[in-house]
């Protein structure tokens, strides 16, 4: 099957509310156990799409996780309407699905009791979409981790710019990217995680930039889209095109890391920051 | 009537006998026009001593993206922009103006090369977007946009971006993170494509007329939206009926946008910047 057909919701693919089939491997799984094995299939490893809280729980010391800049949403500010309505509207049931605010979690905690400023992206949330609210967050969060000097880490998980924001959507690639600039500049850390998708105007922005890309096993990244690409050069794509490991082959990621073990590796690399 | 003095009239950009509202459709359609005046006619007719600089040191020389130095008038800058072709043979060996990575490298290159011999630097914006293809994707097409629009923002020389036809999304935001963003009033910017966002949005590429209004592409809506600071009027048949004009008030607008930011020192110039990007969106903050 091909990679980037993945990024469905695991909703749609329960059967009962018991069994979950694997979007990779097909096999039917126990609820209980992809929880247990952090939404990773047991039998084939496919790391399944987790949400903010669930990523945020797997990477924090237990209770240490505090969120920052929660009161930052989205607005309608084009009055965008297309075929299923309008943005408003998409906001309101978005809100109302995820019990969060935006595409992304911003706060600070600890890993293996070093502190850091993390943002966390929820696919949920519109896609992931890089909105004016989102790219917000992301800066604010790098302005604290500039502040403080702490090591800030992204976990991206997204379908790239947000449409219904149209270019505020873009410029927020140019914004995230001026709170990097300066953690750059100060020499603070700032380490992308991508994870299962990163595409478009995300992969094109903070998430290329980390001092330290890392990624999980068969993440989708890249930044055209894998169809508009087949209709340019008109022809099909090898199956690993735009995946963490074509990236790590390519030299764009710097490891690619499996879901237990991230929180371990993570401690290690902040482990180095002398500051 | 008394007519209005300022400079801040801005003239319907297409006039005619007929009164109907000239629409974002009809926008895109004058952007894209094929007489319209391209990089080439702006380096003839607004800038002198040009000399070019090839190649980005890693790979190759990416003719969708042309840079060097130049002059407009006795200011020293270095120029950097999208060329798209007059012709089929230059528009393939150009690309229709889509960059891959080494375009991007190079023209991240040469902005330190300015920064380097302290010239401000001036970025000419007209691409449907970074260039769709698997070799570009192998070379990092998105790490090379990621980190231009980073490096930019550090950048210690004055940046001045003008968008002379299509603002295709990264592509164009790739050499676009100025100090000033100046647009020509039939010029677009964009997230996507109209029929892009028509064929995700709408399932139908043929709604781009909808998508392109929706998405607020034109220099007014942007300029009303914050994202741009000036909007260079063309003739009102548009840029194509006109080159001198269209050139002349572009020379005008970069000679005072430049002047204007090179009275800033380097520290208020870099802090403006990050004042101006930080300050790009709308949304709400509840708490
Ligand atoms: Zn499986």
């Amino acid at each position: 099957m091909a990679w980037y057909s993945k990024a469905i919701t695991e909703k749609k693919q329960q059967i009962g509310s018991f069994w979950v089939k694997c979007k990779q491997c097909r096999s039917h799984i126990w609820q209980e156990q992809w929880n247990e094995n952090l939404w990773v299939c047991p039998n084939c490893n496919y790391h399944g799409s987790i949400n903010a809280f669930q990523r945020i729980e797997q990477i924090f010391d237990k209770n240490t996780f505090k969120e920052l800049f929660a009161g930052i949403g989205p607005v309608d500010s084009l009055h965008f309407n297309d075929l299923k309505g309008s943005y408003a509207d998409k906001i309101i049931a978005n809100k109302k699905k995820t019990g969060i605010s935006e595409s992304v979690v911003t706060g600070h905690g600890k890993i293996h009791n070093i502190a850091a400023v993390a943002s966390i992206m929820d696919f949920r949330f519109l896609g992931g979409s890089l909105g004016s609210a989102t790219g917000e967050k992301i800066l604010q969060g790098a302005n604290y981790a500039y502040d403080h000097q702490l090591p800030y880490i992204v976990f991206s998980a997204s379908g790239g710019a947000r449409m219904q924001e149209g270019v505020l959507s873009l410029m927020q690639m140019a914004k995230t990217c001026a709170g990097v600039a300066r953690l750059n500049k100060k020499n603070v850390p700032f380490i992308s995680v991508l994870t299962n998708p990163t595409t478009g105007g995300v992969t094109a922005s903070y998430a290329m930039m980390g001092d330290i890309n890392i990624s999980e096993p068969g993440a989708v990244i890249g930044f055209a889209g894998r169809r508009v690409i087949e209709q340019t050069i008109g022809e099909k794509l090898p199956d690993d095109f735009q995946t963490a490991e074509y990236l790590l082959d390519h030299g764009f990621v710097d490891a690619i890391v499996d879901r237990k073990d991230m929180k371990d590796y993570l401690g290690k690399v902040l482990a180095y920051y002398n500051r | 009537m008394t007519p209005v003095t300022g400079e801040k009239i801005l003239s319907n950009p297409i006039k005619g006998t007929d009164s109907k509202k000239t629409t974002a459709w009809d926008i895109v359609k004058i952007s894209r026009h094929p007489q319209r005046p391209v990089f080439q006619d702006y380096l003839s007719l607004v800038f002198t001593d040009f000399m070019e600089f090839h190649g980005d040191r890693y790979f190759a020389d990416d003719k969708a993206i042309v840079g060097g130095f130049a002059r407009i008038d006795e200011q020293k800058i270095m120029l950097i922009g999208h060329s798209k072709g007059k012709n089929t043979i230059e528009n393939i060996e150009q690309n229709f103006g889509m960059a891959k990575p080494e375009g991007y490298r190079k023209a991240l290159r040469l902005m330190k090369l300015a920064q380097r011999f302290n010239v401000p630097i001036v970025t000419i914006i007209d691409t449907p977007g970074a260039f769709p293809g698997l070799e570009a994707e192998e070379r990092g097409q998105a790490e090379s946009i990621a980190k231009n629009i980073t490096e930019m923002a550090n950048i210690e020389v004055p940046i001045v971006s003008l968008v002379i036809g299509e603002g295709g999304s990264g592509g164009a935001l790739g050499i676009g993170v100025g100090d000033k963003i100046l647009m020509l009033s039939n010029a677009i910017y964009s997230v996507i494509s109209p029929e892009g966002c028509a064929s995700i949005l709408w399932r139908d590429a043929s709604f781009a007329p909808d998508a392109a209004e929706a998405l607020n592409i034109t220099a007014q809506a942007l300029l009303r939206l914050d994202v741009i600071d000036e909007i260079i009027e063309e003739p009102s048949d548009g840029a194509h009926s006109d080159y001198n004009t269209i050139a002349a008030k572009v020379k005008d607008s970069l000679i005072k946008n430049i002047k204007d930011l090179l009275s800033n020192s380097t520290e208020e110039l870099l802090l403006k910047r990050f004042q101006k990007y930080s300050a790009m969106g709308k949304f709400e903050d509840s708490l």
